[in-house]
């Protein structure tokens, strides 16, 4: 994609007028954001609660940026195709894959070891949005601790597994097969 | 003088050079895209992606006329008076309906495809390709298969642009590779039996403008744009390619042939290229070693190397100079000799210097295109030789050195070796024993190393800066890409340290010393420029870079491109 591509869309950031540039406007957003929050506490449905007896409720887990886990295609295998573009697209370079050949007849190339350094990962979603199997997803687990470095260190097994503990309750992004949108990508 | 016009531009080219049409763009700095030609091979124009408007101008009256109809650009002379167009409608319509033709069938599975980075079908389709994919056809042929040891075919991504067909027929000479089938059907193959296993096979990984044949080594190991590339050149035998290896962490994942005209063209053979188990192998020798009886104990590196200096300075005071030799291995870069060398003099002025064992297997081996691998493996064996002659009349080779092992001539060896195969035998390690001082300088475990009283490490090629002259007199410079296995220093540290120089070892500060100190490399003065410098004729051709870049793939690739668009505001 070239710079002058009809596709892209360049936007410039609006000019600020003269109480934005005092911060008068944004302050009384502010105080009003924060009086609204008192209001509502007060009713009772208040912004906080009371971690960790209570958990808190999420808007949309879908969404969600927690700890990653690798999907599984149909038959129970792990679909990432081992493309490391979400290794190339990370920015916190905590991704490790070791590709090989697959054992599979229908599939080319897959991860032999596949390891994400949680600790080390700031939760940005960009290997989501690289993956272009949607292989990789981030789930909505968020109390993510460890006794050690060691512990937080993911390997495919571990990824594998937080996919088994949240297909429950967070479905597949999309049905998209391990071989992509084209049909011999396996 | 010729003069060309290029979408409006005049350019002049030499009556001599003959160029064709793609060629003469490029001077002028416009990228005509092509799959099938390829400087190196004949042009079948078969692919259709090169496709433009040309015309011819009338000297006197300035007159343009313009042939109806597209023209290949790889099979048109660019002659004087030449017009070429192609930048308009027709011809980007062209380009476009090649390249929506090509992806048609194409399974576009770039994931998981080792050429993806620096695949001609991506790079041109950021520039000539449709948005949209209007057909998704399947495509016919047959998916994976093994063309000979190091050769993968994925059928399915083929192009036909019989490269790698004409690449056997014309450069290596094997003719294994044909195409099978007709039409839609048609895909690359061998003839049963008789796979692609010459020693050049590996070439055909590197032409192949798309992913269809893949080298099977590399395959899955790294993405391309991981790698770095670092210029060198092959240490395998004493052509010496112009090579790139590519690294990453650490860790040497490719070997690639580099353009050059005076030793490689385009090529590279399958030695070179998939032989360096031995850079990363496990019991590569990390730090100075010491015997006693049979136990080795390791030395911090400033001790050990000084007790090796004063072990060889007590060989040279009490048996005298001559008693004591250097052997100079023709895998050391002519600095190192240089400076092994000079040390060796600095011990004692009468010491004896000796060439290193020269690995001759087989016959020189010519292919169909002239390219050769030698039968001498080793890279440097003039340019040590040329060293030695500096500092001593004579020339001892390994047979002289045996000769005067044997009669007891010698007290003690400094030995250097780092040669990346076994290269010596029980039987040879024996003529060593009667030594009272052996010093073993190698990258591998030996019999010989078994022997020494003291082991230093070595460094392999892709770990070293350095220069290398080859069979011809070619002095080739080469950087290093990767750090000497754990514990090691490069040999040229090693040497310079024991001559008592302070600081950091620089390859080119000493080239230039030894250019000063010894005529044959006077030329070599000033550094060595990509193509090498002859030292024996003192001529050379010095190959052009165009405003697009190498000859080979004259377009910016995948690195570039993504910088490109970085840069713009
Ligand atoms: S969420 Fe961001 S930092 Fe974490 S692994 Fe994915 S790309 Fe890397
Ligand atoms: S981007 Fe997706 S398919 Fe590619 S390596 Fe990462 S998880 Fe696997
Ligand atoms: S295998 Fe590669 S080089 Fe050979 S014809 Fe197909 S695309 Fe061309
Ligand atoms: S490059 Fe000219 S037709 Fe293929």
């Amino acid at each position: 994609m070239k710079p002058d591509d009809k596709q892209i869309k360049w936007v410039k950031e609006p000019k600020l007028g003269l109480s934005g540039r005092m911060y008068l406007g944004p302050l009384l957003d502010g105080l009003a954001t924060t009086a609204r929050h008192m209001l509502s506490t007060a009713r009772g449905d208040g912004m906080t609660c009371q971690f960790p007896e209570e958990r808190p409720k999420f808007g949309n887990p879908l969404i969600y940026r927690g700890v990653h886990r690798l999907n599984k295609d149909e038959q129970g295998r792990v679909k990432c195709v081992a493309c490391f573009l979400c290794a190339t697209a990370c920015p916190a370079h905590c991704i490790d894959i070791i590709g090989t050949q697959s054992p599979w007849e229908d599939r080319e190339k897959y991860p032999q070891s596949f390891v994400i350094d949680e600790l080390r990962c700031i939760y940005c979603g960009m290997c989501e949005e690289a993956c272009p199997v949607d292989a990789i997803e981030l789930t909505a687990l968020f109390d993510l601790t460890g006794a050690s470095r060691e512990e937080m260190i993911f390997d495919k097994e571990k990824l594998l597994s937080v996919y088994d503990a949240t297909i429950e309750q967070e479905p597949m992004r999309s049905r998209q097969g391990a071989g992509g949108q084209g049909h011999s990508a396996s | 003088m010729a003069t060309i016009t290029v979408d409006g531009q005049d350019i002049q080219i030499g009556d001599a050079e003959r160029l064709n049409v793609i060629q003469a763009a490029d001077r002028a700095g416009v990228a005509i895209p092509f799959y099938c030609w390829h400087p190196g091979l004949s042009v079948v124009a078969s692919c259709r992606m090169c496709l433009v408007e040309t015309g011819t101008k009338n000297k006197d009256t300035g007159e343009i006329t313009m042939m109806p109809k597209l023209v290949p650009a790889c099979q048109t002379p660019a002659k004087d008076g030449t017009v070429v167009v192609t930048n308009s409608e027709k011809v980007r319509a062209n380009q476009n309906f090649v390249q929506e033709g090509i992806l048609l069938d194409h399974p576009v599975d770039c994931p998981i495809c080792d050429q993806a980075g620096e695949c001609w079908l991506q790079d041109y389709y950021f520039n000539h390709g449709h948005q949209e994919r209007r057909a998704d056809v399947r495509p016919f042929t047959s998916k994976r298969r093994e063309m000979g040891p190091h050769v993968t075919l994925f059928a399915d991504r083929c192009v036909m642009c019989s490269r790698c067909v004409r690449f056997t027929r014309e450069v290596s000479g094997g003719g294994e590779l044909q195409i099978i089938d007709r039409g839609s059907h048609a895909e690359i193959d061998i003839f049963p039996g008789y796979p692609l296993d010459d020693k050049m096979s590996g070439n055909t990984n590197d032409i192949c403008p798309v992913g269809a044949l893949c080298s099977t080594d590399f395959l899955y190991e790294q993405r391309v744009w991981f790698m770095e590339p670092h210029d060198s050149v092959c240490t395998r035998c004493s052509t010496g390619c112009s090579v790139q290896f590519h690294v990453n962490n650490d860790q040497l994942y490719r070997i690639q042939p580099r353009y050059n005209p005076n030793v490689n063209d385009w090529w590279m053979c399958d030695l070179g290229r998939y032989e360096n188990g031995h850079v990363r192998a496990p019991e590569r020798i990390g730090s100075i070693k010491q015997r006693a009886a049979d136990k080795f104990t390791d030395h911090l590196w400033p001790e050990g190397l000084k007790a090796i200096h004063e072990a060889l300075a007590g060989v040279a005071a009490k048996s005298g100079g001559a008693k004591l030799a250097f052997v100079l291995s023709p895998y050391l870069t002519c600095e190192e000799a240089y400076l092994l060398a000079s040390y060796a003099r600095k011990t004692a002025p009468d010491t004896l210097l000796v060439l290193g064992k020269v690995p001759v297997v087989g016959q020189d081996e010519k292919f169909k295109s002239g390219f050769t691998v030698r039968a001498e493996r080793c890279p440097n064996r003039r340019g040590v030789e040329e060293v030695i002659r500096h500092f001593q009349a004579t020339i001892v080779d390994w047979a002289g050195l045996l000769t005067k092992l044997d009669a007891g001539e010698l007290a003690g060896v400094y030995l250097t070796a780092n040669y990346p195969d076994q290269w010596t035998d029980d039987a040879e390690a024996a003529k060593f024993e009667r030594l009272s001082l052996l010093v073993v300088h190698d990258i591998l475990p030996s019999a010989l190393a078994r022997k020494a009283h003291f082991i230093v490490p070595g460094a392999a090629s892709v770990e070293k800066d350095g220069s290398y002259v080859n069979h011809a007199g070619l002095i080739q410079t080469g950087e290093w890409g990767i750090r000497p296995a754990e514990g090691g220093h490069v040999d040229g540290q090693s040497f310079s340290d024991l001559l008592g120089r302070k600081g950091l070892y620089q390859a080119s500060g000493v080239l230039a010393e030894l250019a000063g100190a010894v005529p044959f490399f006077a030329r070599a003065a000033d550094g060595v420029p990509e193509a090498g410098l002859n030292l024996v004729t003192g001529e050379e051709k010095r190959p052009r870079t165009t405003a697009l870049g190498t000859v080979t793939h004259p377009l910016p690739t995948f690195r570039s491109i993504a910088s490109e668009m970085l840069e713009v505001e």
